[in-house]
């Protein structure tokens, strides 16, 4: 992101430099080197703010599920595995297909590029589908925290044809409390995935200008970094709000 | 050889330079597009004295509802609105702000020898950023104003108030976008631009002092974005994460909303420090006294700053434990700002002093920090802080330290770096003048609050019992006082823009890499890239150095 | 910390009568001002120093008298110094407030219990014996004083500052404070957290009587019936009689004298009962099982006022066996709408 103004950014003719001339680079750095280093740094530095930012929400997690333990489980229980250990796949995929996209830069390969951007871009919108199902059962089991949150599932799950041990009320209704955080975290999730996502259709677009196909790869680079970076979050959520004690 | 340190030059002969970076391009487009960090910190320079001047009428009708006892200014949910504005104006879009995105942003790629900072674009989106923060915080203000007060207690701010808490709590969450970014950019710069032979302990102490407030902002930040998004969620859809009838937990809110908020606070003042070492040494004519304990100090502030937030909720009933090792740490944070202090007060010694104002501004700052510095370790000490906290004493503590503290070290280092930014000097009798009113105004503002601090006048009241009245009218003339020493800076230096003396080069004979080259400066900042091999504040180099230039000339 | 009582009396007369200095009208505020005086001390004596080190280096050392500066690089020792000295002084000051703290928010066991509730913008002060009161607080003299508050709404802060206590009140959970009242007199109760549009309206007085006064006040302003009495009605008329009999095949746990036993719950820890543990025993009840009962006790959140809760608790605290809970049995029994006049706090 540091070179859109590559192009049409124009050196001194009396500057020289000792290093080799390539259009992404910014006057204000020394060499390409240089420009490259701190933008990786500025990177991990940025996916640092990213994990205090889940942190917060990582730290709340860890307060409530050891007060309100049963409802963790009982709730969590509500979530469905084949969908989560999905999207699981989804992502591992994309984050794969990701590091492909990096390589492909890094080999010039203008079209296979392309082709693994789209594809970490399809298997992005997999996820956010699969997500769309799950909040859409959660909205119709008005397990959305707020005004028509309805515990009546987990205070009698037999009357819903569940085997799961019905929670005492006052233990139901602090399932509200880790719906909020499922929908806290994992919308905060796919709020990264969608901005991603963005990102994504603008670096097929200039991958298909072929601004990376002369050995400029520090974009994709980062990207990558910001996108495994999102898949790790996942891999994170996955089991702390989908595998509470479950048994088989 | 004679070490005669050169004296102030003759600026008669001094000439604006042809080509600056201020008329390199033409048009406010050329200015709003910019890329330049010496441009985009003119940006922030103007936006953020538009909203200290906000939060400043904010804070004048304040003093002026507290002239009497009863309510009679305002009602009082205006008045909770007005205190509620200022916290939020003057903390986050002045205080976060104003010596990074300004001084720092100017000055931090000049003083390690880079031609700018690492991203310049994401520099000029921390702006636009803060620019929709402001607005944001505008319209919450039109549209009828917020009255959680700055720290958005919950279940307060999310379940009892019908203003516009959301549209202030997004305001604050991009404004802390725009920290976030700032902090990144200087971090990155100081690790992978700096000017051959500028190696670490070569840097002057300001870039230091604002390395560690970058860390304080790029690791705190994002905690507080969070919180706020919590807050909001739980404002609209009704989550229950801070609930009590929920399940939640309102004490979490505070550990969460405290765990930046304190940092905050270092973030704000941090970076002043680092402008009153420039401002002593440079005005002393010697290297700062114990240079690297100074440079450690900042980072032990940034570090422990981390783990001190629960003494704001010492009475709130955390465990005992807890508030035993957090009073601690307490303490132990302490030590390295009075570390600082008798570092700069030996700079002094057998120094060459002269008194220009930002001399005189920095010697308000050492002597208003001190008395800010130790009352917060009367708020630190457990029992102290039980008749303490919540009350007046709190209030008069933070304006010691933020006032008294970061407002006079930000107009020292205004008033030092002037001639560099805009390649002219203010006027010197004036600028005394507003220095001396503005600590006399500022001590007879805050002192009385010690004292109705101590004789429990709650914080945040509209009405208070008639026994406090007089304490209350000293505070209130104080405040007068105090805003006319703020009001005159605004004023004479926009006039030295255009009748102000011609600086020159190094108008302070100062050592810092920013006054070697002209001023104002070059677009690149330097024509080639200079090679360090000398130390932080050595004035014997620099004596050298010109009396060779004088030789040769 | 043993003050020169002369040389203090002074010291606050002086400080009083001049209007800048609280009143000293409980047993911990001696206790308090000596920590302030010591703080206040090692300040001016740091700002003493710190503006004779700047003054005294400006004056000697300005250009016109010293043109030249000579470099010096730094000293350790000099350092040192001033890094071990404030450190030693902030670890005293440390150690001193934590003490102090102890003292302030550990309540000595003969204390008498006040209820406090706040909410928007008034405190309500409930006596064990059926005392209400707005905005005020009678207390005697010379007797330990223990307050359990709790918020209705959203934090509160009850703040005493003659008698230099304060403490949040927040919602969700009971917080303690205690004092000791010293001269009799009215002093100013304040809401220190803000709460929104009245906070400043949330103010009252605590009056301080002699022993006799104040048995006179209690005599007089009591409501007739004290609060375990209110709390035996609610326990009738909310039904928990019908499980907590106290007989031995009944299906809740026996409440006599349970009050500051140790109790061993079904998830197998160990509590201390407390007014705390039983407010939180009513609203969730399967978090706190009693070893042995199964969870069937239904949550009563939302249904009890804190008010009610109170009286609860205070019923509960009363209760040395279980004749009066056999009493409301048969009352209930007899009767089955009892009390025409059934407690109006149980909301609908």
């Amino acid at each position: 992101m540091d070179n859109a103004l590559a192009a049409n950014h124009t050196h001194e003719a009396g500057e020289t430099h000792e290093h080799v001339f390539v259009p992404q680079h910014r006057h204000h750095f020394e060499t390409e080197q240089q420009q490259r280093e701190a933008g990786t740094f500025g990177m991990w530095l940025f996916l640092l703010t990213e994990i205090m930012f889940f942190g917060g929400m990582f730290f709340a997690y860890l307060l409530y599920r050891n007060w309100y333990n049963p409802a963790f489980v009982a709730a969590s229980n509500q979530l469905s595995i084949p969908l989560g250990a999905f999207n699981t796949a989804v992502l591992i995929g994309s984050g794969f297909f990701m590091a492909l996209a990096v390589w492909a830069a890094e080999v010039r390969k203008k079209s296979l590029l392309v082709l693994f951007l789209a594809i970490t871009t399809l298997l992005g919108f997999t996820f956010l589908g699969v997500k769309y199902v799950e909040y859409h059962e959660k909205w119709e089991k008005h397990h959305i925290p707020g005004e028509h949150f309805d515990v009546s599932e987990f205070v009698n799950p037999k009357a819903f044809g569940l085997k799961e041990t019905p929670l005492a009320p006052d233990m139901a209704a602090k399932t509200q409390v880790f719906f909020s955080l499922y929908f806290a975290m994992t919308g905060m999730h796919a709020l990264h995935m969608i901005i991603g996502i963005v990102l994504l259709f603008w670096l097929m677009y200039r991958s298909q200008r072929g601004d990376f196909s002369s050995g400029y790869v520090a974009p994709i680079e980062n990207f990558g970094l910001y996108w495994h970076f999102v898949d790790i979050v996942w891999i994170f959520l996955f089991p702390l709000l989908y595998l509470i004690n479950r048994h088989p | 050889m004679s070490t005669t340190i050169v004296r102030l030059p003759d600026q008669a002969t001094a000439q604006m330079p042809k080509r600056s970076y201020l008329n390199n391009e033409h048009g406010l487009l050329s200015w709003l597009l910019t890329g330049d960090h010496k441009r985009i910190a003119i940006l922030y320079l103007i936006s953020i004295s538009f909203f200290f001047l906000l939060g400043g009428i904010f804070a004048g009708l304040i003093r002026l509802e507290l002239l009497t006892p009863q309510p009679d200014l305002m009602a009082s949910d205006t008045y909770n609105k007005m205190f509620t504005m200022h916290g939020v104006v003057m903390i986050f879009l002045f205080l976060v702000p104003s010596v990074p995105a300004t001084l720092g942003n100017f000055l931090i790629p000049i003083m390690i020898g880079a031609k700018d900072l690492a991203f310049p674009k994401i520099n000029l989106l921390s702006w636009y950023l803060y620019m929709v923060g402001g607005v944001l915080t505008l319209a919450a203000l039109v549209l009828g104003g917020v009255d959680t007060g700055w720290t958005f207690t919950t279940p307060l701010s999310t379940h009892y108030l019908n203003t516009n808490v959301v549209t202030a709590a997004t305001a604050i969450f991009i404004a802390g976008f725009a920290s976030i970014f700032t902090g990144l950019n200087f971090i990155v710069t100081i690790h992978r631009m700096r000017a051959p032979g500028m190696t670490w302990f070569r840097m002057p102490l300001f870039v230091w002092a604002n390395y560690a407030a970058s860390i304080l902002m790029v690791l705190g930040t994002p905690v507080l974005a969070i919180t706020l998004v919590l807050v909001a969620l739980e404002r609209t859809i009704g989550i229950g994460v801070f609930d009590p009838t929920k399940g939640g937990d309102p004490l979490l809110f505070q550990h969460l909303f405290w765990f930046y908020s304190h940092p905050a606070v270092y973030i704000m003042i941090l970076p002043g420090m680092g402008v009153i070492s420039e401002v002593i040494s440079t005005f002393s004519r010697k290297r700062v006294f114990g240079y690297t304990a100074v440079a450690f100090s900042s980072v032990a502030i940034a570090l422990f700053g981390f783990f001190v937030w629960a003494h704001h909720m010492f009475i709130m009933g955390v465990s005992n434990y807890s508030a035993l090792v957090f009073s601690l740490l307490t303490m132990l944070v302490a030590v390295p700002s009075a570390i600082k202090v008798f570092n700069w007060s030996f700079t002094l010694q057998k120094g060459s002093i002269t008194f220009e104002t930002p001399m005189l501004y920095a010697f308000a700052f050492i002597g208003l920090f001190t008395i800010g510095g130790m009352t917060g370790v009367f708020l630190g000490s457990l029992g102290m802080d039980i008749h303490l906290t919540e009350t007046y004493f709190i209030v008069a503590h933070f304006h010691f330290v933020m006032v008294g503290g970061m407002l006079m070290a930000f107009l020292a280092g205004i008033h030092f770096w002037w001639p560099k930014m805009t390649g002219r000097m203010y006027p010197e009798s004036f600028s005394k003048l507003s220095a001396v009113t503005s600590f006399i105004g500022f001590n007879l503002t805050f002192m009385p609050q010690f004292v109705l601090g101590y004789l429990g006048m709650p914080r945040r009241y509209h009405a208070y019992p008639a026994e406090y009245q007089v304490l209350n009218v000293l505070s209130t003339a104080g405040a007068t006082v105090l805003g006319i020493g703020f009001l005159l800076p605004l004023l004479y230096l926009g006039w030295s823009l255009k009748y102000g003396k011609i600086a020159g080069n190094n108008p302070w004979q100062a050592t810092g890499l920013e006054w070697q080259i002209q001023s104002p400066p070059l677009t690149e900042n330097f024509t080639e890239i200079p090679v360090i091999d000398y130390e932080a504040y050595d004035y014997e180099w620099l004596a050298h150095k010109t009396e060779q230039e004088v030789t040769v000339g | 910390m043993h003050i020169s009582p002369v040389l203090w009396q002074f010291l606050v007369k002086w400080l009083n009568s001049s209007a800048l200095f609280p009143r000293e009208a409980s047993t911990i505020a001696p206790y308090t001002d000596a920590l302030y005086f010591f703080l206040l001390l090692i300040t001016v004596v740091g700002l003493v120093l710190v503006g004779a080190l700047v003054f005294g280096f400006a004056l000697r050392y300005r250009a016109e008298r010293h043109p030249v500066a000579e470099q010096i690089e730094g000293s350790t020792l000099l350092e040192a110094t001033w890094t071990i000295i404030p450190l030693a002084l902030f670890l005293v000051t440390f150690v001193w407030g934590a003490l102090l703290y102890f003292r302030i928010y550990t309540p000595p066991a003969n204390a008498m219990n006040i209820y406090v509730v706040g909410k928007q913008w008034m405190w309500k002060a409930e006596h064990p014996g059926g005392q209400h009161e707005i905005n005020a607080l009678h207390v005697p003299v010379g007797r330990p004083v223990q307050l359990t508050m709790i918020s209705q709404d959203v934090f509160h802060s009850f703040s005493i500052p003659d008698f230099r206590v304060k403490r949040e009140v927040i919602p969700g959970r009971y917080s303690t404070v205690w004092f000791q009242a010293t001269e009799p007199g009215t002093y100013h109760i304040f809401c220190t957290q803000y709460c929104g549009t009245q906070h400043s309206g949330m103010i009252g007085e605590v009056t301080a009587m002699t022993p006799e006064d104040y048995k006179k006040w209690t005599e007089q302003s009591t409501s007739g019936m004290s609060l375990a009495q209110n709390g035996e009605r609610l326990f009738a008329s909310m039904g928990c009689n019908s499980c907590h009999s106290g007989n031995a095949a009944s299906r809740g746990p026996n409440l006599a004298g349970v009050y500051g036993s140790k109790l061993q719950l079904a998830n197998g820890s160990q509590v201390l009962v407390n007014d705390a543990y039983l407010r939180d025993a009513i609203l969730n009840p399967s978090q706190h099982v009693t070893a042995g009962y199964s969870p069937i006790m239904p949550t009563y959140q939302g249904q009890i006022s804190e008010d009610g809760l109170i009286d609860l608790v205070e019923y509960i605290k009363s209760l040395d066996s279980n004749y009066r809970v056999q009493q409301t049995l048969t009352t209930s029994d007899s009767s089955n709408q009892a009390a025409p006049n059934t407690p109006g706090m149980v909301k609908p």
